[in-house]
């Protein structure tokens, strides 16, 4: 049940998110019954919960990580959780009507479940990773809903504001939570909260509690963070009041309640909460007074009451705590209630000006009744709830001002931000309800649609209730809240609207005689719209703007230096730190002194690599005037290097190569036709001082990376190995896999997963080649005939006789021989597939001598001739290699063994003999299907550029292979 | 053999280095496959040098004998690499050939240096 209360806002917002863009009723009743299910769910919990129990549902995860996911439900996660889905129903309800037609209402209401799903996850959240996910979900989703008008300026820089801000905090509360749970030995809430005296003991205290701290502040929009809360303000109303009031921003003051037993009592804890909260208050107070905007009152006025709270937390007493919570649900009432009111006028008006609106009392007399009861609750009448918690407060705060040694300060700054809370209150009402009707608003208004009142004015009713009948109605949750924080052992309290003449009834009257004196003072003076004083001047959201922007301009300065825009730079850079990291396992051992003896010198070794040495230095001195000499140059190194696999011992490695060999020339001298032509001159080999250093510099560097992988390659050939690995290799071949050939074994078998993983790549290599070539466009010159050939007419001459039986060209006799190697090459593909797991071969040395028989054909036919006989898809061949390989690693799945497990069968055919049939073979036919298709992609994808200008005007006789 | 092997793969590195700094996108071409020649053999020298060793298992399974065979598990490595070395170099030169039909240079940069 517990789960379910979680898991249903984020049902419900998957849901809404499938429903269509204009379903706005479908939508709300989704929203609607998802919170009142929540709702119910949470009321049927009650009587457990009342009687003092705790209900839980943990499901083990990680346990030697102490994590869980683990809900949690006591008395003050009761008292929150309702809270959040109450009030989620009444703004559902809300923002059915606020929203206009225009905007695009299932998606708001897909956010907001998911934000109500996030933070009743943080309220049940009975592991603290876990309450950190929830919480970042929560400013996640917030940051969706401020951003929901994405096309307003005002809207993505208060969302991105909002957003950093808060995700900054959560990352500093993750921090802080990791140090704790390593501090206690585990996330779990109820052993951190058994543990406040280690806690507290432990040397990590102070940045353990700074770091939540630093959490909490940026959540609650508390000093010095406060300023992401006014700039979130461009949210759309229903948000504020849900978000910004009632829930988002409590979870600061939530969590911090809730550690309250671990963390509690010291000095830190007061003075860094205490003074992070009074200043919230008494700043949030007075810029209220100021605002123009109807929201950016509301707003610095919660700053101000999260404040108290928070201040009322930092007093660091029983009584202050519990004065803390009963703030948390008075404030969660009247700001949604006022928020709401504020979201009516401006639906109605058009304006949330406050210097634009006046005398709306006689326009829409029931909105100004909701509006004064709340706006009253706000500044602390008697008879409201507000009155209540402040009465506690200011009781609060002559206590703890005398037990800390701020004997006047703390009841002075009480009833400083009582005497601004009034005016504040008092300015609104004042302001938008009373005197004469204004008459420039942008829209005459009038009451609005029953379903916006009706969410205030329950709200409105609430505030009335509990103010007149406190002890009847939330007395009871409270106390149930306030005990499963606070232990069995209660402090003596009473809620009542009279206690008899004291010190905190005298500062309430103060305060609310002062906020009059003081509003009509200011009003007779004519600053009732003036920028706020002292403060105006230390815009703190401007100062986050510069602080943001020198970063950005700062971390690109940085990333300028760092990653170049200029290629050769960059990969200058990665050599050398290569260079570097490859010295260092040098520089403590040394390349000298192996204990393996040298193998006997063979000089026609020798000869093999001089030839191949010339080679690869001649290549890198060719390649830029001289591409065809560089290419066969470096082809040459090719087959030295195959000829070195062949000598020590690698059959198999010396097969592959040379068959890449061959694909990879056939394909760069397919591209060689699309380079700039650069003929060897006089003129271009000149080289300025510069470039003449820039290369000095480069062949020191090549010439240091050479040796270097030439002393670290002669220092582990000395060496001899751990020696773990091969033996297994080497033992289990035969017996486990059945195959002699022991590298295919390890490839199709042993490394299985490994070998999917890499067909897989080169399928998607080969198709993104493709992909790149269809919308390949040469340049100009490269489209004109070459020297070589005279384009158009070999077009037509090919074209003209694709019906001859032989192609036109000098190539005729080469292309009769070729004719008969495509059945030649195929069979040999297949032997060398089918003999793999016993010999030298397998499907990656099989797929490329297909492919390389099937270019032949290509290169020596003309493409055109070709593509109207044999018609190849290599897409096909890659998709159905890919399934096979897949499909005969998931035959496992039927006698229930992991993926890619090899199975074998012997079977004895007459005539052929003894067969092995293995899954590993079939696993192998895929790696040759795909290897042969991805091959034949790759090269006749570029193959087809030479066609791509006839194709346009000449309807070619050969349907083109596909659509290259 | 250890000698010219360790001196085979340091040319081939060296002249691989050389030309991934020219500034010819063909030049880093070439580049790039002498490189990986490079890379490739020095995996393989991991496995040390043995000659007329090849993995084979020849005879039961019981007898099997580790020191008389290569190190099969570099091989296993370096097959798989000689083949995606392939797929990158044809994904590269296809990026070149798309860079100089975009650019109109074939500068690695997209643009002729000034000056």
């Amino acid at each position: 049940m517990l789960g379910l209360i979680v898991l249903l806002p984020f049902l419900g917002s998957l849901a809404a998110a499938f429903v269509g863009p204009h379903a706005r009723n479908a939508a709300a009743w989704l929203a609607g019954l998802t919170a009142l299910a929540c709702v119910l769910l949470l009321a049927a919990l009650f009587p457990q919960v009342a009687g003092g129990d705790i209900v839980r549902l943990d499901v083990a995860w990680m346990p030697r990580f102490g994590l869980a996911l683990s809900f949690r439900l006591d008395g003050y996660a009761w008292l929150f959780a309702m809270l959040v889905a109450s009030m989620g129903a009444l703004v559902v309800i809300y923002a059915r009507y606020y929203m206009s037609p225009g905007d695009s209402v299932p998606r708001f209401f897909s956010f907001l479940l998911a934000f109500m799903g996030a933070m009743l996850g943080t309220v049940l959240s009975g592991n603290l990773i876990q309450l950190v996910v929830f919480w970042e979900l929560t400013s996640l989703t917030s940051f969706m809903l401020i951003a929901y008008w994405y096309q307003r300026e005002d809207a993505r820089r208060g969302a991105r504001m909002a957003l950093i801000v808060t995700m900054g905090g959560g990352l500093s509360l993750l921090l802080g939570v990791l140090m704790l749970g390593a501090v206690v030995g585990g996330y779990d809430l109820d052993t951190v909260l058994a543990a406040g005296d280690t806690i507290r003991a432990h040397p990590w205290y102070p940045a353990v509690l700074l770091l939540i701290v630093a959490g909490v502040l940026t959540k609650s929009a508390q000093f010095p963070f406060h300023f992401w809360l006014p700039q979130a303000m461009a949210a759309p109303t229903p948000v504020s009041a849900y978000l910004h009031s009632a829930t988002l921003v409590m979870a600061g003051v939530f969590l911090l309640a809730r550690l309250w037993p671990a963390l509690h009592g010291t000095d830190l804890w007061f003075w860094v909460i205490s003074g992070a909260g009074g200043a919230s208050l008494l700043i949030g107070a007075f810029s209220a007074t100021y605002q123009r905007d109807l929201k950016g009152v509301l707003a610095y006025s919660t700053i101000s009451h999260l404040g108290l709270i928070t201040l009322l937390l930092g007093m660091d007493s029983p009584l202050a705590l519990v004065a803390a919570v009963f703030h948390m649900m008075n404030h969660a009432t009247f700001k949604a209630s006022l928020f709401m009111a504020a979201g009516i006028i401006e639906h109605e008006t058009g304006t949330r000006d406050i210097k634009r609106l006046r005398g709306l009392r006689h326009l829409m007399p029931i909105t100004a009744t909701v509006a004064t009861v709340a706006a009253a609750a706000m500044a602390g009448v008697p008879l409201m709830n507000g009155f209540l918690s402040k009465e506690m407060f200011f009781a609060e705060a002559i206590v703890a001002g005398s037990a800390s040694g701020l004997r006047f300060t703390f009841p002075l700054m009480a009833t400083l931000a009582g005497v601004f809370s009034v005016a504040y209150s008092l300015r609104l009402i004042d302001r938008v309800f009373l005197g004469p009707v204004a008459q420039d608003l942008p829209r005459m208004p009038g009451e609005p649609t029953r379903g916006m009142l009706l969410p205030s004015a329950v709200l409105v009713a609430a505030c009335l209730l509990v103010g007149v009948l406190p002890a009847q109605t939330v007395g009871p949750l409270l106390h149930i809240a306030a005990r499963s924080i606070l232990g069995p052992a209660l402090p003596q309290y009473e809620l009542a609207v009279w206690h008899g003449f004291s010190a905190p009834l005298l500062m309430s009257l103060v305060a609310l005689s002062g906020g009059v004196v003081f509003y009509v003072a200011q009003s007779r003076r004519g600053r009732t719209f003036a920028p706020t004083p002292l403060l105006s001047r230390w815009d703190a959201a401007r100062m986050f703007d510069i602080v943001n922007a020198v970063v950005i301009r700062g971390s690109g300065r940085v990333a300028g230096l760092l990653f170049p825009s200029r290629l050769q730079l960059q990969v200058l850079m990665i050599f050398l730190a290569a260079i570097v990291a490859g010295m260092l396992p040098l520089l403590r051992t040394g390349p000298g002194g192996g204990n393996l003896p040298l193998t006997t010198f063979d000089p026609s070794f020798g000869l093999l690599w001089l030839a191949g040495a010339a080679c690869a230095i001649g290549a890198a001195f060719r390649a830029k005037f001289h591409r065809l000499a560089a290419l066969i140059m470096v082809g040459g190194v090719g087959l030295v290097t195959c000829l070195t696999f062949a000598w020590f011992s690698a059959p198999d490695l010396a097969l592959t190569q040379v068959a890449v060999e061959v694909v990879t020339l056939v394909l760069i001298l397919l591209g060689l036709r699309w380079l700039p032509e650069r003929l060897d001159s006089e003129a271009l080999r000149r080289r300025t001082p510069r470039a003449r250093a820039r290369r000095a510099r480069d062949l020191v560097v090549a010439l240091i990376a050479g040796g270097g992988v030439s002393v670290l390659t002669y220092a582990v050939l000395r060496r001899s190995g751990a020696g773990v690995l091969t033996p297994f290799f080497l033992k289990n071949s035969l017996e486990q896999a059945g195959g002699r050939n022991v590298v295919n074994v390890m490839l199709v078998d042993f490394r299985g997963f490994d070998t999917f993983g890499e067909i897989t790549v080169v399928g998607i290599v080969a198709i993104t080649v493709y992909a790149l070539l269809r919308r390949f466009r040469p340049a100009p010159e490269s489209m004109a005939p070459t020297r070589f050939e005279s384009r158009a007419s070999a077009e037509e001459m090919a074209l003209a006789h694709v019906n001859d039986p032989l192609p036109p060209g000098e190539f005729r006799i080469a292309a009769v021989l070729a004719r008969p190697l495509l059945p030649l090459a195929g069979v040999v593909s297949l032997y060398l597939l089918v003999r793999g797991h016993h010999a030298p071969g397998g499907g990656f040395v099989g797929g490329l001598v297909m492919a390389s028989a099937v270019i032949a054909q290509y290169m020596l036919n003309g493409t055109i001739w070709v593509e109207s006989r044999l018609r190849v898809h290599p897409l096909n061949w890659i998709g159905i290699g890919l399934l096979t390989a897949a499909a005969a690693g998931l035959s496992a799945w039927a006698w229930s063994l992991p993926f890619l497990t090899a199975l074998t069968a012997s079977v004895h055919l007459p005539l052929v003999g003894e067969i092995d049939l293995a899954s590993v073979l079939l696993f192998d036919a895929g790696v040759y299907l795909l290897v042969v298709g991805a091959t034949l992609l790759i090269l006749v994808a570029l193959a087809h550029q030479s066609l791509r200008r006839p194709r346009k005007t000449v309807t070619p006789v050969a349907a083109p292979l596909e659509d290259t | 053999m250890e000698v010219v092997y360790a001196l085979a793969t340091g040319i081939l590195a060296g002249a691989g280095v050389w030309l991934l700094l020219r500034p010819r996108t063909f030049q880093v071409l070439m580049g790039l496959t002498l490189f990986s020649y490079a890379t490739n053999l020095f995996i393989f020298g991991m496995g040390r040098l043995a000659v007329h060793r090849v993995p084979m298992i020849d005879g039961g399974a019981a007898s099997v004998d580790p020191a008389l065979y290569a190190d099969p598990v570099p091989q296993a490595l370096t097959l798989t690499a000689i083949v995606i070395g392939f797929a990158t170099t044809a994904l590269f030169l296809v990026v070149l050939l798309a860079l100089r039909g975009l650019t109109g240079t074939d500068h690695v940069d997209g643009r002729e240096p000034e000056a």
